[in-house]
């Protein structure tokens, strides 16, 4: 992907509020969690990833080519997710007053970020051709 | 002039001197109008991306004719890529989702290579470029296999008219008249007037350049087999070699010089030759180079290296964006900053170019070539400076060869069609020489009553969109202009659900329908 700022944000909340949803929808009883905390945890990705965004924007400016391989969106999960991880730990993610299990969490997590970093590698510019040209964003 | 009798509707002084053009002007040369709303000149990829992307916006193919000397869009580009040492099993230099038979860049030509061959390898590969591996490519007989495919579907041979386009001209009343020459004996007057309201222009590269010395030498001593051109035929220069030992001068640092450098390496270990490279070039990088940290391109041996022939955020990112914004000076600054010859840094041709150092047959240096003598025995003799240590040396190279790579393009003026734009249709030149297009690939000044006139490809290299003369480049104009004309009403605005079920369609191989 050869995303502008605005487009990785985009991009971002629109996947997960699409993709993201659904996946959980699917997801949350297999995993034995509750849709409460799947979704909380779907919304804390959401909102936290505006700022690893920013960091993402922010390393990508030493590439020369200013873009962002396939396989880094695919690797960031793991910061993202430890993260996330420590802050359900805490007890800092509202609304979810005890976290899932780790099995729980990590498969949830896991599937919601490979089916939107699948979809945003390609299936994303079927309904939407202009998008890859304007940088990610969607309006 | 051919053998037809001369003015039997053919241009007149008067059409010539007029720069607009009314129907009675055209008529009273008797020249035969056809009426089409939309008019493609050149009938090369430029014009088959844009066609592709009207058809699936819904506009039949009555309302479209292409102008075109080839039958096939991908004709022009076959013969390129085939003399500059492209076999067609062999991968261009594009990304894999720049496919100009899909608008959609998806499945990609990796995902289709993966499903055809019952193989993941080439998704592994994606995945892992440019860090793990090398960009993945598609090989450049599968580009053309899929635009034919494509070319079907949207019935592009019922929309080609064939011949040579002479010029594009305003009409008074709005739209723009196309002067056709068509083949001799197909039609009953030398020219054929298209009036359109719109027309479209991407008739390629303006024509290939010589360096100056080389052209010297090949008009002083007329001789064209010695001194070649990496784009034009020169199999005879790998013929010789395998006959007897030599040695080739090899000019130029970019993706050609990088091929033939391949080919000759390629042959020197297959036949097990003798050949002697010696490589000149006229800036010679040796390590990462910009103006800071945030602008530091990749480089050494001599070469700057860069995975595609611009930074991939042309097409769509950061750089893509920010020079959307930029005129004059700070367009042309802005273009030079990421500009310059460049080549990918491919594990192959680094393992080829290292044996050679190491065994002394590949030598590289910097140095401005003066100018090529005659020398003994038939060889060459050229002439250069260095530079390399601040003092400068000149030096005599003995070669049998000197293959040309520089890939120097002729001025705009030197294509017809786009002279008479400038002297005729109100056409100006942009900050780098070529042709000025607005950010919807409008070429400036030339607008014509409800009419637009459009331009894509190399000759607008220069404008608000930098990487015109690629695939995808190709496709961002295609897009840009069929968004115009949606605007002005002439096809619909190619929406999500319209997008989907054309993709749909795409998939599943059926015909693109004519309304």
């Amino acid at each position: 992907m050869v995303p502008v700022l605005l487009g990785r944000i985009q991009t971002r909340l629109f996947l997960l509020a699409f993709v993201g949803s659904a996946v959980t929808a699917i997801v949350t009883p297999l995993v034995g969690a509750t849709y409460g905390t799947t979704f909380a945890i779907l919304a804390a990705v959401a909102v936290l990833g505006v700022g690893w965004e920013l960091l993402y924007h922010l390393l990508m400016q030493f590439r020369w080519e200013k873009d962002w391989p396939s396989l880094f969106g695919l690797l960031t999960a793991v910061p993202e997710g430890l993260l996330l991880w420590a802050l359900l730990k805490r007890g800092a993610v509202p609304t979810v007053d005890a976290a899932p299990s780790l099995a729980a969490y990590a498969a949830h997590f896991l599937a919601v970020w490979i089916a939107v970093w699948l979809v945003a590698n390609g299936p994303m510019r079927v309904p939407f051709p202009r998008w890859r040209f304007h940088g990610g964003r969607l309006i | 002039m051919g053998g037809r009798e001369h003015g039997r509707g053919d241009l007149t002084p008067a059409l010539l001197d007029t720069p607009v053009w009314s129907d009675a002007l055209v008529e009273s040369a008797g020249i035969p109008v056809r009426d089409a709303p939309f008019v493609t000149v050149g009938g090369g990829i430029g014009s088959f991306v844009l066609v592709d992307y009207l058809r699936i916006a819904g506009v039949p193919t009555s309302d479209i004719r292409v102008l075109s000397n080839i039958d096939q869009p991908w004709q022009t580009y076959q013969y390129l890529t085939r003399v500059s040492q492209i076999p067609e099993p062999e991968r261009i230099r594009s990304d894999s989702s720049s496919r100009p038979d899909n608008i959609w860049g998806f499945p990609s030509y990796a995902l289709s290579e993966a499903w055809r061959d019952r193989t993941i390898r080439p998704l592994l590969h994606v995945l892992g470029e440019p860090i793990f591996a090398d960009y993945w490519t598609p090989r450049v007989g599968d580009v053309f296999t899929s635009m034919a495919r494509e070319a079907a579907r949207i019935g592009y041979s019922r929309m080609l008219d064939r011949g040579v386009v002479r010029m594009v001209r305003r009409r008074d009343k709005g739209g723009y008249f196309t002067i056709l020459t068509p083949p001799e004996g197909t039609s009953e007057t030398r020219r054929i007037a298209y009036r359109s309201r719109f027309a479209h222009v991407a008739v390629g590269y303006p024509g290939l350049r010589f360096l100056p010395d080389l052209q010297e030498f090949r008009e002083k001593y007329g001789d064209y087999t010695r001194v070649v051109n990496a784009y034009e035929p020169h199999e005879h220069v790998y013929e010789f070699l395998k006959t007897r030992p030599g040695t080739v001068v090899v000019r130029g640092g970019g993706i050609v010089a990088s091929r033939v450098l391949q080919r000759l390496m390629d042959d020197r270990e297959r036949h097990n030759l003798q050949t002697r490279i010696v490589h000149i070039f006229r800036t010679f990088v040796t390590g990462a180079h910009g103006p800071h940290l945030w602008a530091r391109r990749k480089g050494g041996d001599g070469w700057a290296y860069q995975g595609f022939n611009y930074p991939k955020s042309v097409w769509g990112g950061q750089l893509k964006a920010r020079m959307r914004k930029l005129d004059g000076a700070e367009r042309a600054a802005l273009y030079k900053e990421m500009g310059g010859t460049n080549t990918p840094k491919r594990r192959r041709w680094q393992q080829q170019m290292r044996a050679g150092r190491e065994g002394g047959w590949y030598e590289a240096f910097q140095g401005v070539v003066e100018r090529v003598e005659p020398g003994v025995d038939g060889t060459l003799t050229s002439i250069v400076t260095s530079d390399l240590t601040g003092e400068s040396a000149t030096q005599k190279i003995g070669s049998n060869y000197i293959i040309d790579c520089t890939g120097l393009e002729a001025d705009i003026a030197e294509h017809r069609i786009l002279a008479d734009l400038l002297s005729h249709a109100g056409a100006g030149r942009n900050p780098l020489g070529r042709l000025d297009v607005e950010r919807h690939f409008e070429i400036k000044g030339t607008a014509s009553g409800d009419g637009a006139l459009y331009a894509t490809g190399a000759a607008t290299l220069g404008g608000y969109f930098p990487g015109v003369d690629t695939f995808l480049g190709l496709q961002v104009g295609a897009q840009e202009i069929t968004d115009d004309l949606a605007r002005r009403g002439f096809c619909r605005r190619i929406g999500p659900i319209r997008s989907a079920t054309q993709w749909v369609r795409w998939a599943l191989g059926r015909p693109v329908k004519e309304a």
